[in-house]
Parts: C-alpha cells; structure tokens; sequence
C-alpha cells in the first residue's frame, strides 16, 4: 500500500512539473473481489479478507477469505441449483457453455492483463492460456450432448428386452482448483464438472484468486443459472474438512488439494462421495493444462450410469 | 403498561364494551416492534446453548400436514417421525404434538397412543373459517371425541376485521365450551389482520375468551409468522399475566423453516415474556420443515460435521 501512495505523489509531482497543460491524475478504481454463490457476490459471512500479490510480490488486491460457513451456504446453494440445472437439455447446457465463451472473448484483455500480473506470464504466454481457456469452454460446449452417445447406449442382452444405460450428473461436485493454474487450470477443472448437469463448489488457487473470481463475472452474465457455479476464495486447509466430510456433496475433485488429498479422501469415505484424485497434472503450471483436447477424463468421473430394461413388445 | 383490563365487564358484554375495552390499548409502535425483534434477531446462540436450543425447539415443534392430498398413511409416518425424528439418534427428543385436519384424527390417536405426543387438529372449517356456526362445533366436537388434545380453531376474521368483536368472542366461548378438557389454540391469521393493533387487540379478545395459546397463522396465508407479529402476541400473553395471573401460551406457525428462525423465536420468547414460557407447555411452533432442519443442526454439532437432507425422511 505504501509503495503504492508513493508512486500517487510521485506522478502527481510529475504532472505539477509539466506545467498547466497537462490533465489532472484519475484516482483509481480499485476493485473489490468477493465471493461468488448463488449467482450474486458476496462478501464472506466471516468478514475477512487477505492480500494477494502478483508473481513479484506487488500488492494486486485484497480476496475474500472464505469461512466453513460460507462453504456451508455454497454447498446449499449448489444443492438448490442442481434440479434446474439438470433437468435442462444437454443442447441448452451446450449454448450456455459455449456463452461463456463468447463472453470470455470480449473480455481477453482483461484476462490476459490477470494473467501477466499475477502470474509473470509474458503478454505472448498469457494470450496463448487465455485463448486456450476460451477454446475449453469451446469445447465441453461441444460435449454437452455427446458424452451420452459415447459412454452410454445399447447394451445386448440374452433376452427380450431392450437395455439401454444412459450416464445422468452425480449431484454437487466439490472442485478443489489446481494451485497454479489460476485460469486455463481452473477453466479445465470447472467446465467437464458442468457441462453434463452437475453443480459445483469451486475452492479457488488461494495464491492467485482473482482470475477465478473475473471468471465469475464472466459466468454472471454468460445466462448460466446462479448456484451452477459457486467460488470461494480461501484456504484449503480452512475449508476442505468441511467439505470433504459434507454429506450433502456428491463428488470431490482433489486436484489442488495438496498433501490434504488423502485426508479429504478419507473423510469422503464416510458418506460415500465420489473421489478424482490428483492427476499428474494437479501442480504444474497453465502448461501442463495446454492439450486441446482431454478427452472425458473429467467427465465420466461426475456421472452415474442408468440402466433401463424395456420388454420388448409392450 | 397500564391494561385497561378493569373496564371489561364479561357480565355486560357487547359489542360496545369490547370495542371501548380492545380499543383502550395503546397503539403498537410498528418501527419500534419491528426494530426490537430485529434486534433480538441477532444474538448469537452457540455451541452448548445452541444443543438446548435445538432440543427444546424439537419439543415444540407441532409437526404438521394440512394437505388437501393427506392420507392415513401419511399421516402415520409423520406421527412415527414425532415419536422419533432421528432414527439414528435415540437420544433425539420427541415433538410436542402432531397436527392434522379433523378426520384424520383417529387415525393419528391411534399411532401415537402411549407414546406421550399431543394429537392436534385444526378445527372450524380451518383454514377459512366461513362456515356456519354449526358446523364449526360440529367440526370441533367430532376431533375432540376421536381423542384430540388440542384444537386449533380460526377466528372469523371477516368479523373481526369489521368491528364484530361479540361475534368473535363468542365463537371462541362456545368453540371452548365445546372442547372440553382439550387446550384451545386460537389462530389470528395475522396475515389479514393487516395492522399490529389489529394482531394486539384480537390477541386480548382471544385471551379473554379463553384461549389456552393464541396461534400467528393457518400456514396459508402469507406472510405468516413473522417475528414482529410474534412479539406483540407475547407482549399480549406478559400483560395479561401481570394483570391477572393467567399463563397464556403462543404458537408462531408458518414461514419458520430453519433451526436459526426457531431460535429467534425462543431468544424472543426469554426476553419478551422470560423464561417461564420456555416449554412445550406455553410455547410451540407449528411446521413440518423445520424439523429436519433442527435434526441436521443437531447432527452437525454432535459430530462435526455437515449432514446432507437425503439421510432423513421426507414429509
């Protein structure tokens, strides 16, 4: 903050200096990031925040620090979303996602401006994560209705029946974001998770937050339902216990996790909620997230499979 | 506050002197009211006390089903959910009572003999209330004699609403007269009462007709329970002790669907009238929700952690 002031006086000194002429120094519009739930951005309920900083230790910003109860309200907020969200054809899900990606796309400076800040990316790199994380958006749009086809369908029986299993969303995913992919990482993890009609409490990099919560203004305005997604910024050591051990949260994706992913696995037994553990991936940087095209993965690991036996002839 | 109680003459009842005697009250201060349960609102109850808390709101709570699609087996599984709400926790207590339409009585008694659960059954031609006279005793006298203990009856708020005071006060005597040993619950329906004076006045007139508990609403009609409206119904119950001695009970009914909206009731209840009323004897909250919402709380802090709604009944 101070080296901050200081830069203020110094450019106002500067423009004292370059006489009459010169036009008055703006204040600036320094933002506020808080919480996303429930379609709206909240404050956390604890009041707290905590200063992130840019790759070279520069003050950016203060992030909301989530509290056990703002991850309590997330989780009943996904909760309420998932009805809606799930009942809504494969084909409008796929709309909305590749929304996101119209939107995102409007706003590729402001990423890639995140990017560079709070990363160190060069402007070169940071277009090209930035473009990779629309493309990914892109592409589970694509998916949205033909993941069904791919993991589901007719299943020969010995009898006179039709068989058919069908793959349906596990209910409330748990998305701990890679640690150091703070955008094209998060986008890879968040997208598979909602793109077959799960709902998601996402627990954002707790280094590099911001990108997350740009991205939910991007989700805010993308006609996604409020309660699809819901971000908290904060520790993960504060917050995993609770909701790896939440009876009411289907599916935990461990990715940024850490060292506590065995014990968050654990306490997830209790209630039998379905674990992805860390992948190779989990810790590296956005460039361990560049292959455009993952596959199902991320999918088939939030979705149940269905399978309707029909007599033939009735 | 000085309660005009000693102008009120039961022997030479009319319409005039219960007007002069609803009317002598003191006007509610509506800011003043609303501010104050705001207020109580936010007190934070925690830990140990908020375990108490959520036991005594258990054994409050009047569990209700008043669907027109209510069945004898459904209300057999509610009344198997009163006598024990947590089946995996036995040392969860058991609801104050179970509340139902008048022919679905029997079928209640029968579920919850000996199991020490109150039997409540709404009563004259519930929710509305527009229904002859006598078909209100009627109504009344068959739940009382299929074994109800408590009957919550409406008031005719057409009458009260335009200065027909007797005629409410004597639907109460006669509906009372007709209960016998079962406790008389009488619903305002606040909700169409639309001035707090109005909710302190028909209070007073239900009181002094002898209502055992005044009751905020039907549940169907909104806004129901709120805590204002609570307030001014417990101040009603404070002044008609101190003036005479007599321990009305209150029943917030509908809206109340999470274990911090019972509290809130309770923290009112101990500032508003102290204490004493913190009991199932003078204090119930109807709902059917709530419950599994005080179980997931109690849940929550027994084992520290969250407990998800599918892991108890639906009702």
């Amino acid at each position: 903050m101070a080296e901050r002031r200081d830069t203020g006086k110094a450019t106002r000194a500067a423009t004292r200096a370059t006489g009459e002429g010169a036009a008055p120094v703006r204040l600036a519009v320094r933002k506020t990031y808080k919480l996303y739930l429930g379609g709206a951005f909240p404050r956390s309920e604890s009041g707290r925040s905590y200063p992130v900083t840019s790759a070279d230790g520069r003050h950016l910003a203060n992030a909301a620090l989530a509290s056990r109860k703002d991850a309590r309200d997330a989780v009943a907020t996904a909760r309420k979303a998932f009805g809606g969200w799930s009942a809504r054809t494969a084909y409008n899900r796929g709309q909305i996602l590749y929304r996101v990606a119209e939107m995102m796309e409007g706003r590729r400076d402001q990423f890639a401006a995140q990017a560079v800040a709070a990363q160190g990316l060069s402007a070169d790199e940071a277009d090209r994560v930035v473009s990779a994380a629309i493309d990914r958006w892109v592409y589970y749009a694509g998916w949205t209705d033909k993941v069904a086809q791919v993991i589901g369908g007719a299943n020969p029986v010995a009898g006179p029946y039709y068989n058919h299993s069908a793959p349906e969303p596990t209910g409330v995913v748990v998305v701990f974001a890679p640690p150091n992919a703070p955008l094209l990482g998060l986008t890879s993890v968040i997208a598979p998770v909602i793109a077959t009609g799960n709902t998601t409490v996402v627990v954002a990099s707790e280094k590099a937050p911001l990108a997350a919560i740009d991205l939910a203004e991007v989700l805010a305005t993308s006609d996604l339902p409020g309660g699809v997604v819901n971000l908290l910024t904060g520790r993960v050591p504060e917050l995993g216990p609770h909701l790896a051990a939440h009876a009411d949260v289907d599916a935990l994706d461990l990715t940024g996790a850490g060292e506590a992913a065995v014990e968050f696995e654990k306490a997830a037994a209790a209630t039998l909620t379905r674990v992805l553990r860390p992948t190779p991936e989990a810790d590296g940087g956005e460039e361990a997230w560049l292959d455009p095209d993952p596959g199902t993965s991320r999918m088939t690991p939030f979705l149940e499979t269905k399978t309707v036996w029909h007599p033939i002839g009735t | 506050m000085p309660v005009p109680h000693t102008a009120f003459a039961p022997e030479a009842m009319s319409n005039r002197s219960l007007r002069a005697f609803l009317h002598g009250f003191p006007g509610v201060d509506e800011v003043g009211a609303r501010a104050r349960a705001q207020d109580l609102s936010t007190r934070s109850i925690k830990t140990t006390a908020k375990a108490e808390a959520i036991d005594l709101a258990i054994r409050m709570v009047d569990l209700t089903t008043l669907e027109g699609a209510d069945t004898p087996g459904k209300v057999r599984s509610l009344c198997a959910k009163a006598v024990g709400p947590d089946p995996a926790d036995r040392t969860v207590p058991r609801v104050g009572a179970v509340c139902v339409y008048p022919d679905m009585v029997a079928t209640a008694v029968e579920a919850l003999r000996g199991t020490g659960v109150a039997v409540a059954s709404v009563a004259t031609a519930f929710p509305s209330g527009r229904a002859p006279m006598e078909a209100k005793l009627a109504d009344t006298r068959r739940a009382v004699a299929d074994g109800a203990g408590e009957i919550d009856m409406v008031i005719d708020r057409g009458a009260f609403l335009s200065g027909d005071y007797l005629k409410v006060f004597e639907e109460i005597v006669a509906i009372k007269e007709a209960c016998g040993a079962a406790h008389l619950k009488v619903i305002l329906e606040t909700g169409e009462l639309a001035t707090y004076d109005n909710v302190r006045r028909a209070s007073h007139l239900a009181i002094r007709a002898g209502a055992d508990f005044v009751k905020t609403s039907t549940g169907k009609v909104s806004p129901a329970a709120t805590l204002p409206v609570t307030l001014v119904m417990l101040e009603a119950v404070r002044d008609h002790h101190a003036a005479t001695g007599r321990r009305v009970g209150v029943k917030p009914a509908g809206g109340i669907r999470t274990t911090k909206d019972a509290i809130r009731n309770l923290v009112l209840v101990n500032e508003v009238v102290g204490p004493d009323w913190l009991t199932p004897a003078l204090f119930r909250i109807g709902a059917s929700s709530l419950l599994n919402d005080l179980l997931m709380q109690r849940t929550r802090l027994s084992t520290g952690t969250y407990p998800g709604p599918d892991y108890y009944t639906l009702d």
